[in-house]
């Protein structure tokens, strides 16, 4: 009787120290997070306020000064952001529409001013998930990865947050696949175009395995195009070997999934 | 005892599932064409030539056809032949692909051709370079005057696999080519390849000639024409050279286009300064009126599926576009911008139309979606108009006028194309200069 008392006991506190040990937030190092938000943020607002257009320039500067009295730092970015969606359906500033459109005739001018801008969209959901992140976490279990951007976005600051890389680290590695990645052009933005491939990586970053987690779409009539995105993710991925992977961590890093998504760039 | 060891496993089991993946997001890639090597394609020993081809510089050809073709789509970027380090019949066998990745490419197209009896046989293969496979090989045979339409078919096929896209080279375009002074100038009908080549005048220009357009089914011309100072609209059998008058209307006909089948022709018929939209059957010759209103109907055109046809009309007070059903009903107003719209085009694709802009002396060619919503303008200049899609929907070809001398005095028209996209416009180059162009369905389906 005691001795099973003892078993008994000596298993339920190992059980208590390995379950602390194990919980996600526990393990979690705060350390990475203040840096990486605030650098990243300040450069990314202070270029994309050189494309705009007069007209919206001259709100901006507008809403400044009603912000100096409040004295934020984060109001400014996100009064630009509501700028953006308002501006397209209005009538009167169709004019100002059109002029965008026209500069596309020219590439080069084009290029960084649509980088520039999705950059900008990208990083503030990125730091507003961020926030609502941190107060509220089952919100965000919930949430369920689409091709929808901003969900994309969420889910990628979740694993930030319950997986190895750090976001930097992460950055580094989306930085290098973006380089690698020609996105085939022709293809029709409607659809429902996004493409999962799970990998098996050797310590160096190169590919030991590579996956397509809808393998069946590829083969059935009518999904060209999503065979040929599939082409085109599998040959980034492989043009881009060896992987820019942490030195360390090998255990949390080795399984890793990208999730190909050419929506956003096809619209732009 | 055992089952607190199969918990204890379970524990460490389920933990290690729940601290797994990782999940990265890739939204974006670059936008550089694709790098693509275009091997000359190998002549086989013991081909003959053929009447006045030189077979041994064939190969050479086809393939700077092929790569001419892939650098005007702005998709591709063919990749300069002094790098390439394997010999074209060894890379047709086998190609050794750490040496073609090498110099950057990501695709790697090889072939080769034999000529005997008077056949010509030629062969490629696509590999994909990074995947170290082949992902396509075709045979074809023709006689050896055809070579150049081969060229065009094969970039289709590989167009069509790199892109998911139908491809657009092995077609013709349609145009008005002209010369002369602006007060006397000489109108004729031409067509040529879609990159330029084999050039010919269908009619001599002894009488004003305009909007020709394709028969989407087969290889029919319907054109305005003048004949004794009365505008008309005629139909050309290209291959047979048959001419003959659309309906026996009691005026002046004009702005003549194919139904999607080809069956029908869509015009504008002008009577006492008010103009509207009749068809014409070509077997049965049955004429409807399709529109009945006081205005000007002009510039009709079929959507792809035969159900919806576009128009411009200022019956508003301003020249605007219209779409209504194919029998005339429910016709509703799709553009409600400044400025003027007219040469609406529906897309093969059946997603967009392409229209002509005026606006603050200004003209645009653009796209909007077939509800007038997304309207995006591709192209600005001092004059430009009539629109017309590649068969695939990709590309627009129009025509630009532009003042000649510094004062402005004297002018030129050129052929341009552009995406969808507003990137890659180019000039096409043609003999002589050159209006109203309109683009063949592909001649290979």
């Amino acid at each position: 009787m005691t001795k099973s008392l003892i078993y008994s006991i000596s298993f339920h506190a190992l059980m208590i120290c390995l379950t602390i040990l194990s919980l996600p937030f526990m393990t979690r190092q705060p350390i990475d997070l203040p840096p990486i938000v605030s650098v990243e943020l300040i450069q990314i607002s202070d270029k994309t306020n050189i494309p705009y257009a007069p007209k919206a320039r001259k709100i901006i500067e507008k809403a400044k000064k009603e912000e100096e009295r409040v004295v934020s730092e984060q109001a400014p970015p996100a009064a630009k952001a509501k700028e953006k969606p308002d501006r397209i359906p209005l009538p009167n500033d169709k004019k100002e529409e059109k002029k965008i459109v026209k500069k596309k005739q020219n590439p080069e001018e084009v290029k960084p001013q649509i980088r520039q801008s999705s950059e900008f969209e990208k990083k503030e959901i990125i730091d507003t998930n961020q926030i609502a992140a941190l107060i509220d976490k089952a919100k965000e279990q919930q949430a369920v990865k689409k091709e929808n951007n901003k969900k994309l976005t969420q889910s990628s600051v979740k694993n930030s947050f319950a997986t190895g890389l750090t976001l930097s680290q992460e950055d580094a590695l989306r930085a290098q696949i973006f380089g690698c990645w020609s996105v085939p052009l022709g293809l029709p933005y409607e659809d429902n175009l996004l493409v999962r491939i799970k990998l098996k990586l050797k310590k160096d970053g190169t590919v030991l395995k590579s996956e397509i987690l809808d393998h069946e779409r590829m083969n059935r009539p009518g999904q060209k195009f999503y065979k040929i995105l599939a082409e085109s993710a599998l040959r980034a991925i492989r043009m881009c070997q060896p992987l820019k992977v942490p030195p360390t961590g090998y255990e949390k890093w080795k399984d890793l999934q990208l999730n190909f998504n050419p929506t956003e760039m096809l619209k732009g | 005892m055992k089952k607190i060891i199969i918990i204890f496993l379970l524990f460490f089991f389920k933990n290690g599932i729940a601290n797994s993946l990782i999940e990265i997001d890739i939204t974006r890639g670059n936008l550089d064409p694709l790098p693509i090597a275009v091997s000359p394609l190998h002549v086989e020993p013991g081909s003959q030539d053929y009447e006045d081809i030189k077979i041994k510089e064939l190969g050479g050809e086809i393939s700077a056809i092929i790569e001419k073709n892939f650098k005007n789509t702005g998709l591709f970027n063919p990749l300069k032949k002094d790098a390439f380090v394997q010999k074209p019949d060894i890379a047709h066998m086998k190609p050794r692909f750490e040496d073609w990745r090498l110099i950057k490419a990501q695709a790697l197209v090889t072939g080769k051709i034999l000529v005997k009896d008077n056949k010509l046989k030629v062969e490629f293969r696509l590999w994909d370079l990074a995947a170290s496979k082949e992902i396509m090989a075709l045979a074809f045979t023709t006689t050896p005057s055809n070579w150049r339409r081969v060229a065009h078919i094969i970039s289709d096929k590989i167009y069509e696999r790199l892109t998911g896209e139908d491809g657009y080279f092995d077609t013709r375009i349609i145009y008005v080519a002209e010369s002369g002074p602006k007060d006397q100038r000489v109108k004729k009908l031409a067509i040529m390849d879609q990159d330029g080549a084999n050039t010919k005048y269908l009619t001599l220009g002894n009488e004003l000639v305009l909007t020709p357009r394709f028969n989407p089914a087969n290889q029919l011309v319907t054109y305005l024409s003048y004949f004794r100072n009365l505008p008309r609209v005629y139909l050309l059998d290209i291959e047979t050279g048959v001419q003959e008058v659309v309906g026996n209307f009691p005026g002046m006909t004009f702005a003549p286009r194919f139904s999607p089948d080809g069956k029908k022709i869509i015009m504008s018929f002008a009577k006492d300064g008010n103009s509207d939209i009749y068809t014409m059957d070509i077997e049965t010759r049955l004429v409807e009126k399709i529109t009945e209103h006081s205005s000007i109907d002009t510039s009709p055109s079929y959507s792809p599926d035969g159900k919806y046809i576009c128009f411009n009309s200022d019956r508003s007070g301003l020249q605007q576009i219209y779409v209504m059903k194919s029998d005339g009903t429910d016709v509703k107003r799709i553009t409600f911008g400044d400025g003027l719209y007219g040469t609406p085009v529906w897309s093969p694709r059946g997603d967009l139309i392409a229209f002509t802009k005026v606006r603050k002396g200004k003209f645009y060619i653009g796209v909007m979606r077939s509800d007038g919503s997304g309207e995006r303008l591709l192209t600005e200049n001092f004059y430009q108009e009539a629109p017309s899609w590649s068969p695939n929907g990709r590309v627009l070809i129009f025509y630009r006028e532009t003042k000649s001398g510094s004062k402005g005095e004297g002018f030129s028209a050129k052929l341009w194309s552009i995406d969808i996209t507003g990137y890659n416009e180019r000039k096409i180059s043609t003999e002589t200069d050159a209006s109203d162009p309109s683009w063949s369905s592909l001649l290979s389906k």
